[in-house]
């Protein structure tokens, strides 16, 4: 295989990673967003349950997006990473207290309350410091040489507090989908109601934040608005109304599983129309896939570990799920 | 607080701090977890209760002490990007790679297993909560080995070329991950974290026999601990003066500051037991010596030559300092664990091994002694590499990223106090399980399977203690 494969292929593969840990942590940071809604303790014990046991799985992924990148794109790595210093290290620490209260909670009953904080605390600020993350990256980050050009603050704009909020809601409607899925009574009841508010403000911060991405850079714009490519790139919106209408509709039925399936539909078409603004640029404007992959020998080592490894991963990560699968119930353990 | 210093320094002392603290949650569940896995097979096996309940018990620490592994990792792993952004440009085409394997082959198999480690006998039946059990332990193998020829890579490289944008391109993957030091390093780390273990493990243990030694769980934990003091200490010594013949041959600077090797003596060069190095006068005040012994340990031969520091220039010294006194520590504790291996088999062969308050006493001391340890090997390790991050090639000074010092210092900071209060809280939370006898967690259990439902370890009444 020649570079230019290798590379193209391992921007998909980051690109997945990143889909599938924002969808997967996105449904537990969001269990951690709606955590002070639980009314009393076993409800919250109900919550927690139902993601313990994967979270850890979960969160794995963003090891493997930031490893990953670092693997295959050092470049963009050491740029973005230098360019969010902030919000990454914030998010970091967030998670430190959001990681330890899965453990710590059932060891102490006066210091409960302080890691229940630290569950919901810690979830909202990871979430909200992942969509500025994001909002930086879509907006732009200058580059000269091999090095991050810009200032400290650039991160911080109106647009990257929209994403920040746009995805908080977004992690808190996985969260409450996920708890109609996994949950039965007064809890799951409570959930679907929110579901449809979360739902509801979700599509509109989609739409928000799809309208003002064509502004922010030249390249974008003509990605989207330029025939005949927009006839392709329109087929995003259509599968997103599809998708809203498969959530509201499922969530008026009372069906289990269908609000959480359209709600990482929602993710997932989000995420494809980003790829589309972004290709062939991984940190836009400057630097493309090419410019900043790894070499070749880099690449190919990498991806036999990946063909190997990955599938074996998703294998054992399916059974996990499978193992604790159904509802959980007040006062049981994991099911 | 922190005016003064400058980006470079505040970014050092960052990565200091947050990997010290995370080493020491691997040093420990990397041995925990083969215990777990063994202690699990020999229930299977035996179907004696007691290992059952030392399963149990060291399963619930285990699970606090991975967690906190697991949230100083993550920090990690994002930390060459924020403040090493270009040793991470440079370096990331030879060491990302080696991570990625890291995460596809460890981390997601202790992901993976933990839960029904965890929660899952029941669930997965005995067969495969074994499977998950000794997978979670493969897993920490397996991240053991990859760190490890990273960062050997990074003290003695070979294997890559450079290219026009000045990064490390690999160019022979088997000589980068088999590089010089590896073998070394990962034989000696890995013992290091099995007796870390051993020796929280045997400090609970006496602990508790101190109050009652007839409790059976401390008396099977006991044994089991010395006997790996006993036997994997000298092992250790063995490798780690391997190690040290490796590095005399790699990075001679090294050995010298940790040796307090100023000058070369000619052919009889001195062991120095203790002083205290002068960096300024470059020489070893008040030391105390023992003639030949020096040239004996490094060349395995009483009359030979060894480089001192002052045959490389200054601006190749590592702090020697800290490099002289931080070995001093680990090899200092390497013998008093052997020490410590040798009363217990006396003892043991006395038929007096439970029945000993003054060696129980002796090793509730040493408890923390393998997290000293390895903090200190590391300390020596790291420091010594100096003033490097890839040997020889790449300085620390010019790895930096283009971070203002103000940002890097209200990092450090946060990092500082979070880190305090969050793993103090858990070293804390594991203290208070490890006051309790492991009987005391799980009172009168029947036969699993047919006595309560099941219950998530978190759900038993026994695990929250009484405030
Ligand atoms: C000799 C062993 C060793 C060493 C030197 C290191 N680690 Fe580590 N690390 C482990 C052994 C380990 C482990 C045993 O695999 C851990 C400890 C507890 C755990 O959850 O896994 C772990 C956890 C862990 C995690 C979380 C994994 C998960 O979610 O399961 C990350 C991202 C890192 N480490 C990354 C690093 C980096 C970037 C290091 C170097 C600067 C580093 N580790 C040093
Ligand atoms: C886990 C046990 C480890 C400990 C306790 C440790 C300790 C240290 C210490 C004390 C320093 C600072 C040296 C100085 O500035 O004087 C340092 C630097 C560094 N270490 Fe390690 N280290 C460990 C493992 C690793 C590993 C596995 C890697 C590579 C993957 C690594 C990469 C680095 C880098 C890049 C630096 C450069 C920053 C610097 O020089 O300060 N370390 N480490
Ligand atoms: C008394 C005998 C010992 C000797 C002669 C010895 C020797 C060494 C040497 C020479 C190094 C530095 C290698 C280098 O940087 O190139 C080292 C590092 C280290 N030592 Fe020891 N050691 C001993 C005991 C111990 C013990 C008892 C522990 C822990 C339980 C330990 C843990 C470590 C660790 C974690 C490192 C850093 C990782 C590495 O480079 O392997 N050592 N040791």
């Amino acid at each position: 295989m020649d570079f230019e494969t290798l590379a193209s292929i391992w921007a998909g593969l980051i690109a997945l990673a990143v889909l599938v840990y924002v969808i997967l942590d996105g449904f537990d940071l969001g269990v951690g967003i709606l955590f002070p809604l639980g009314r009393s303790t076993r409800e919250r014990d109900v919550m927690m349950n139902s993601v313990a046991p994967v979270w850890d799985g979960n969160e794995t992924w963003l090891i493997l997006g930031g490893g990953g990148l670092f693997a295959v794109f050092p470049l963009a790595y050491s740029v973005v990473m230098t360019a969010l210093y902030v919000p990454i290290l914030t998010m970091l620490l967030a998670l430190v207290f959001r990681g330890v209260a899965f453990e710590y909670r059932w060891r102490t009953k006066r210091w409960k309350p302080v890691w229940d904080a630290a569950f919901f605390g810690g979830s909202l600020v990871a979430t909200f410091a992942q969509g500025i993350a994001l909002g930086a990256l879509v907006q732009g980050i200058p580059v000269a040489g091999r090095a991050y050009a810009g200032g400290w603050w650039d991160w911080l704009t109106p647009f990257s507090l929209l994403t920040g909020v746009a995805l908080v809601v977004g992690y808190a409607l996985l969260g409450a989908t996920w708890l109609v899925m996994k949950t039965e009574g007064p809890l799951q009841l409570r959930m679907r109601d929110l579901a449809w508010w979360l739902g509801a403000a979700t599509l509109a911060l989609i739409g928000l934040v799809s309208l003002i991405t064509p502004f922010l850079e030249p390249v974008y714009f003509q990605r989207w608005f330029n025939l005949p490519g927009s006839l392709w790139t329109m087929i995003v919106p259509l599968v997103m109304l599809a998708l809203a209408w498969s959530f509201f509709t499922g969530l008026n039925a009372h069906r289990d599983a269908r609000p959480f399936l359209s709600a990482l539909g929602f993710f997932v078409a989000s995420f494809a129309g980003l790829g589309i603004s972004f290709y062939p640029m991984i940190v836009p404007p400057a630097l493309t896939i090419w410019e900043a992959a790894a070499p070749a020998e880099s690449l190919a080592f990498a991806l036999v570990g990946v063909a190997i490894l990955l599938p074996l991963i998703l294998a054992y990560t399916g059974y996990a799920y499978w193992v604790f699968r159904g509802k959980v119930r007040e006062g049981e353990g994991y099911h | 607080m922190l005016d003064g210093f400058t980006a470079e320094t505040l970014a050092r002392v960052q990565f200091a701090f947050t990997v010290s603290f995370h080493i020491i949650f691997p040093a420990f569940s990397i041995g925990l977890a083969s215990y777990l896995a063994v202690l699990n097979g020999l229930w299977l096996a035996t179907r004696d209760r007691v290992y059952l309940n030392l399963f149990d018990y060291w399963k619930k620490i285990f699970a606090v002490a991975f967690g906190m592994g697991v949230v100083s990792g993550i920090v990690m792993s994002y930390q060459f990007g924020t403040n090493w952004a270009v040793f991470s440009d440079k370096a990331g085409p030879v060491i990302g790679p080696m991570l990625a394997y890291e995460v596809l082959s460890a981390f997601f198999l202790e992901a993976g297993f933990l839960g029904i480690m965890l929660f899952g006998r029941e669930k997965v039946g005995d067969g495969l909560h074994m499977l998950a059990t000794a997978l979670v332990a493969v897993g920490t193998l397996a991240s053991a080995f990859w760190i490890l020829s990273v960062n050997s890579w990074m003290q003695t490289p070979q294997g890559h070329a450079i290219n026009e944008a000045g990064q490390f391109v690999p160019a022979d993957w088997w000589a980068i991950v088999f590089n010089p030091s590896f073998p070394y390093r990962l034989v000696h780390m890995v013992l290091a974290a099995y007796l870390t273990t051993a020796f929280v493990v045997g400090a609970v243990s006496a602990f508790h026999l101190l109050r009652d030694r007839t409790d059976p769980e401390s008396r099977r934990g006991f044994s089991m601990a010395m006997w790996m003091a006993l036997l994997v200490t000298p092992i250790q010594i063995l490798a780690g003066d391997q190690h040290g013949l490796n590095t005399l041959e790699h990075q001679p600077v090294k050995v010298a500051a940790m040796e307090g090797h100023f000058r070369a003596e000619g052919d009889n060069q001195p062991l120095i037991l203790f002083g205290w190095p002068d960096v300024e006068e470059a020489e070893v005040k008040y030391s105390i010596e023992v003639p030949y012994l020096g040239s004996l340990i490094l060349k395995h031969d009483l009359h030979s030559q060894i480089q001192g520091l002052t045959e490389f220039p200054r601006s190749e010294w590592p702090p020697v300092p800290i490099v002289f006194w931080s070995f001093r520590v680990m090899v200092a504790l390497g013998f008093a664990m052997l020490g410590i291996g040798l009363w217990s088999a006396w003892a043991r062969w006395r038929g007096r091994l439970f029945d000993a308050p003054w060696l129980h006493r002796a090793a509730v001391v040493m408890g923390p002694s393998g997290f000293v340890a390895v903090l200190a090997g590391w300390i020596t390790t790291e420091v010594g590499r100096q003033p490097y991050t890839v040997y020889g090639l790449l300085r620390t000074s010019e790895s930096l990223s283009a971070v203002d010092a103000p940002a890097v210092g209200a990092s450090l900071l946060a990092f500082i106090v979070v880190y305090f209060f969050v793993f103090g809280a858990g070293t804390f939370y594991i203290l208070r399980m490890m006051g309790k006898r492991p009987a005391e967690h799980a009172p009168d259990r029947h036969d699993p399977g047919t006595s309560r439902p099941t219950l998530a370890p978190h759900f038993d009444p026994d695990v929250i203690p009484q405030e």
